[in-house]
């Protein structure tokens, strides 16, 4: 029953879904991947960005004549240096709705330049980057730039930057409202939440948080003046979307002038999808030096510089029966975008997000609101689970608020109102339209497998050791497999969001399959060719799978919002079947018979009732390779490309239990249990899902109980490294009680549904429901995360919040 | 000022500033680029590496201090390209790496730890988290990597001299962890 391995979870007949060995883990191991931090090409200069000291200032002048005679230094830039380069397009944009951004990225209002000449608007606003011989040497050039600053007023939180009076971040966007946007039935939520029997009011906090991968983000760049030709070496989950928006929407080359290449990429968790200034320039820097421009990120940089996270305050409403029907849902939330634009955060902050509060439930009217808006922080951006987590936490803390006024079981509650397995396909009357699911088994599965009917006993021995247990239920539904192209343009996203496979068969019967997908540590190479080698029945080992490199792979916009294995697999597995097709024709002149007498399976084609007379798939491959004897009709060779856009999205969903304890004392939470019941379809690599669903559950509980991206009301970050911010260490985590159902996403032949961050959508709202229930006898009905010991020290002796 | 540093059993002579960190020395002196670097601060154990046998992070360590010491870096662990030790066997087993930054350190620490209880008692759950302390993951949550350190104590036990079979070590190992399951 339960997954302490990955056997245990093994679902597949062939060699997709089963746990193979990670094939990228022995380089791992020893320390032989290359990361961008890594790449040491001929000649390399290295560069260092000066960020700004204060959250908001106008820039009076900047002096970098001292900077520029120090030892070893090659070029001081400016913005006056790039004056002719646009600045980072925002290409998710909500849709349909008012916004203050014209449906075109060039000049967007409030947009951000490769470097600010004008003001600074944040902590860490790049002012100037420093080329130099040796790192060292450009990081003591920075303290050698004199800029004159005169100090604006400054405002860190959405709501308060759009109050009349609020110091004014971008003059094209007056009252610093991005967006504002909605989805739902207004007047019906309304009306029904005056109508109702009972309702409930939360006001939260959905702090915002850092990513935090490990290796901090780099670049390189190197230009080749023979050529005119461009590469960018740089952390990024998706090469191809990087190329795209530099090539044509910020430096103005051609777009086959730029290569970027992707190597090994140490964690993103969305952070590594986003544009940045270092990008365009270490390019322009390495154009303008005639050498490669290498800059690595420090850890502070990349607390003050990569897209932070969550960071919503709402107000929300449930309305329902007495005897626990829920009839309504609304929320309102401001949403904090920071001080610029970043590439997608706008869709982040508002669709991912408010398409799905109403969650697992089949509720008749539902309604959200957003007002996106800057601030004098860091550009908010995606984060692990981004929007559906914060969607999870505000839905699953309404019920539990509306068990505890109605007087009913919150597992009660939830069960009575989970969309019903008939119901599929499910409109939520959000947007979104759930395409699988059976909901109470998995529900079920999850309370059964907690222990939930033993948790009274539980609570009354724990009080006998001093400590307050409690028990807090999550479920969801998460939006994956982005996406369907058009229906992503009607949420605003300027771009395709399809994904392509090539498949080439090599006369000596290997493959190579390429995609246009990149790995951030999602085991690619090992699930990918499973996904192949099942569907041509040959070895995986004889497969390699190539991604990361825009040279050599098709086209694909990268891996993010779980959407690799629903997207590029599903692309690998029509590819095969081109191949297979084709295979097939072929087999039938090979064999000498009608082609409806070939069978393909097990990796050859024979005669049907007549095994005798088959072709080996090595064998067929260097036939094709001669191309000796075969009809007009069909091309020798065999190499095929897919590009996948699917119908719609597809919707993993399930729920988790946690079980805390809370120390009378010290008022420290300790999270003793952990269950969770996830949907993720049909599994390609059971290993590979469950160290991500694992991984995954450990990062929504920081987020409930230490993270948070704290400014002070300057401005100024002060969890500005892993000293003062605080990440999930070894000994936070029990381990999990884990468990599946599976319901196959009609929406591509695999059957496959998002799974890589689906379990951190659940844990903060799981956590802090029962950080709540283990204190409602107090009389708390809601605590901010991150529930730390000092916040519930004070509660536990009768504080307000 | 001019030292030697014993790296990976070599001996290595250069010249180096007064506050050269020793990671600078591995990765950008001698090519090592094994040792990762990830916080600056000492805090995510990405640059651990073994300073005459004890664990060490290479980024609070000043180059002249390790002069004349034994430093071993992932790269002095296992041969390129070649057979994976008893702890980067099970990490593999158990699938303890995801994007891998975090690995080499996890290695170096670990190893010490496994090393240290192939003639003792084998490590608890606790005791295994407790000694992960120093080093931050952000893709595993840690399980993984807990499994496979149980996975590799057990191996070293029953290889060696005085214990337990194999079998039997890894029974317990199983055990341990079926345990901790729910």
């Amino acid at each position: 029953m339960t997954a302490a391995t990955g056997e245990s979870v093994l679902q597949g007949q062939g060699v997709l879904g089963r746990p193979l060995d990670s094939r990228e883990d022995p380089r791992l191991l020893r320390g032989e991947a290359k990361y961008v931090a890594d790449i040491d090409l001929p000649g390399t200069a290295h560069m260092a960005i000066l960020g700004s000291p204060v959250a908001h200032a106008r820039i009076l002048s900047i002096d970098t004549k001292a900077a520029e005679q120090l030892p070893g230094v090659l070029k001081v830039a400016t913005a006056a240096d790039f004056t002719d380069v646009m600045p980072l397009p925002c290409i998710w944009i909500p849709g349909g709705v008012e916004s203050h951004f014209p449906p075109h990225p060039y000049g967007l209002p409030g947009a951000r330049p490769v470097l600010t000449g004008d003001a600074v608007r944040h902590v860490g606003d790049p002012i100037a980057a420093v080329v130099a011989e040796t790192p060292r040497q450009a990081a003591a050039a920075l303290a050698a730039i004199e800029v004159e600053y005169e100090p604006l007023p400054v405002v860190t939180r959405a709501d308060e930057a759009l109050r009349e009076g609020a110091p004014q971040l971008h003059e094209a966007v007056p009252g610093n409202l991005n967006a504002y946007w909605t989805c739902g039935d207004k007047d019906r939520t309304d009306a029904a939440i005056a109508e109702a029997e009972v309702t409930v009011e939360l006001d939260l906090v959905n702090q915002r948080t850092i990513n935090s991968p490990i290796e901090p983000r780099g670049a390189v760049g190197d230009y080749d003046p023979a050529t005119g030709e461009y590469t960018l070496y740089a952390t990024t989950q998706g090469p191809h979307n990087h190329r795209f928006l530099l090539s044509a929407l910020v430096l103005g080359i051609p777009f086959n002038k730029l290569r970027v290449v992707a190597p090994t990429v140490g964690g993103s968790f969305g952070t590594k999808g986003y544009l940045y200034p270092d990008m365009p320039l270490v390019l322009l820097l390495s154009k303008a030096l005639g050498r490669p421009v290498k800059w690595v990120d420090t850890r502070t940089g990349l607390m003050n510089s990569t897209v932070q996270g969550r960071d919503h305050r709402q107000h929300v409403t449930l309305a329902g029966t007495r005897d626990g029907r829920i009839t309504a849902v609304r929320a309102t939330s401001h949403a904090n975008l920071g001080a610029y634009p970043s590439t997608i955060g706008p869709g982040v902050a508002t669709a991912l997000m408010g398409r799905s509060i109403s969650g697992m439930y089949d509720i008749d009217a539902a309604f959200c609101e957003v007002y996106a808006a800057f601030t004098n922080t860091v550009p908010l951006g995606a984060q692990r689970g981004s929007g559906r987590a914060e969607a999870a936490f505000l839905m699953e803390r309404l019920v539990d608020r509306y068990a505890s006024e109605i007087g009913m079981d919150p597992a009660a509650v939830r069960r009575k109102n989970l969309v019903p397995k008939e119901k599929f396909p499910y409109d939520n009357g959000l947007g979104w339209t759930y395409d699988s699911g059976d909901y109470q088994l998995n529900f079920d599965r999850a309370i059964e497998l907690s222990g939930y009917a033993d948790m009274p006993a539980r609570k009354t021995e724990a009080r006998a050791r001093g400590k307050r247990l409690g028990v807090g239920i999550a479920s969801y539904v998460a939006i994956c497999g982005v996406g369907p192209s058009t229906r992503m343009s009607k949420e605003g996203m300027l771009g395709g969001t399809w994904e392509s496979a090539n498949i080439r068969v090599h006369p000596t019967g290997e493959v190579t399959v390429t995609v246009g997908s990149a790995s951030t540590g999602q085991s690619h190479g090992t699930v990918f060719a499973q996904v192949a080698a099942d569907e041509l029945g040959i070895d995986p080992d004889t497969v390699q799978v190539y991604e990361g490199d825009t040279l050599k792979a098709p086209y694909g916009q990268g891996t993010y919002g779980s959407r690799s294995y629903s997207m590029a697999a599903p692309a690998i597995a029509l590819t095969a079947r081109k191949i297979k097709g084709k295979l097939v024709k072929a087999g039938a002149v090979f064999l000498g018979i009608p082609e409806e007498k070939v069978v393909y399976a097990g990796g050859k084609v024979y005669e049907e009732g007549n095994e005798e007379n088959a072709k080996t798939f090595a064998e067929l491959a260097m036939a094709m390779w001669y191309g000796w004897g075969l009809p007009p009709e069909i091309e020798p060779a065999l190499d095929e490309t897919t590009h996948f856009d699917p119908p719609d999205f597809n919707y993993p969903f399930g729920t988790h239990v946690a079980v805390v304890e809370i120390d009378e004392l010290t008022g420290d939470t300790e999270v003793v249990a952990y269950t969770a019941v996830d949907d993720a379809g049909n599994i390609g690599n059971p290993k590979v899902a469950l160290g991500q669903i694992e991984g995954s559950i450990v990062h929504g509980l920081g987020q409930a109980l230490m993270e948070h991206a704290e400014y002070d009301e300057n401005g100024l970050l002060l969890s500005s490294d892993l000293g003062h911010y605080a990440l999930p260490r070894a000994f936070d985590a029990p381990f999990f009680a884990l468990d599946k159902t599976t319901t196959p996403s009609p929406h591509n032949p695999l059957g496959a549904k998002g799974a890589g961050e689906i379990a951190t959508v659940p844990p903060a709202a799981a956590v802090v429901n029962a950080v709540v229930d283990a204190l409602s006898d107090l009389g708390v009905i809601h605590i901010d995360m991150p529930v730390t010991p000092e916040k519930v020290w004070r509660r536990l002796r009768g504080e307000a919040q | 000022m001019d030292l030697t540093l014993n790296v990976n059993g070599r001996p290595r002579e250069f010249t180096a500033e007064p506050n050269e960190l020793l990671v600078e020395r591995l990765r950008d002196g001698l090519g090592l680029t094994g040792t990762k670097v990830g916080c600056d601060t000492g805090q995510c154990g990405s640059c651990v590496v073994r300073l005459d046998g004890r664990s060490a992070k290479s980024c609070l360590v000043l180059t002249v201090a390790a002069a004349g010491r034994e430093v071993t870096t992932i790269e002095g662990v296992a041969t390129p390209g070649g057979e994976l030790t008893g702890l980067q066997e099970a990490l593999r087993q158990e699938h303890g790496t995801q994007c891998g930054f975090c690995t080499p350190g996890m290695v170096m620490a670990l190893g010490e730890l496994v090393e240290n209880t192939a003639d003792g008692d084998a490590p608890t759950e606790p005791e295994i988290r407790e000694w992960l302390t120093g080093n931050l993951c952000r893709c595993t949550g840690y399980h993984s990597v807990v499994r496979g350190v149980q996975r590799a104590c057990a191996a070293a036990r029953a290889e060696a001299p005085g214990t337990d079979a194999v079998g039997d070590a890894m029974a317990d190992a199983v055990t341990a962890a079926s345990g901790q399951e729910g």
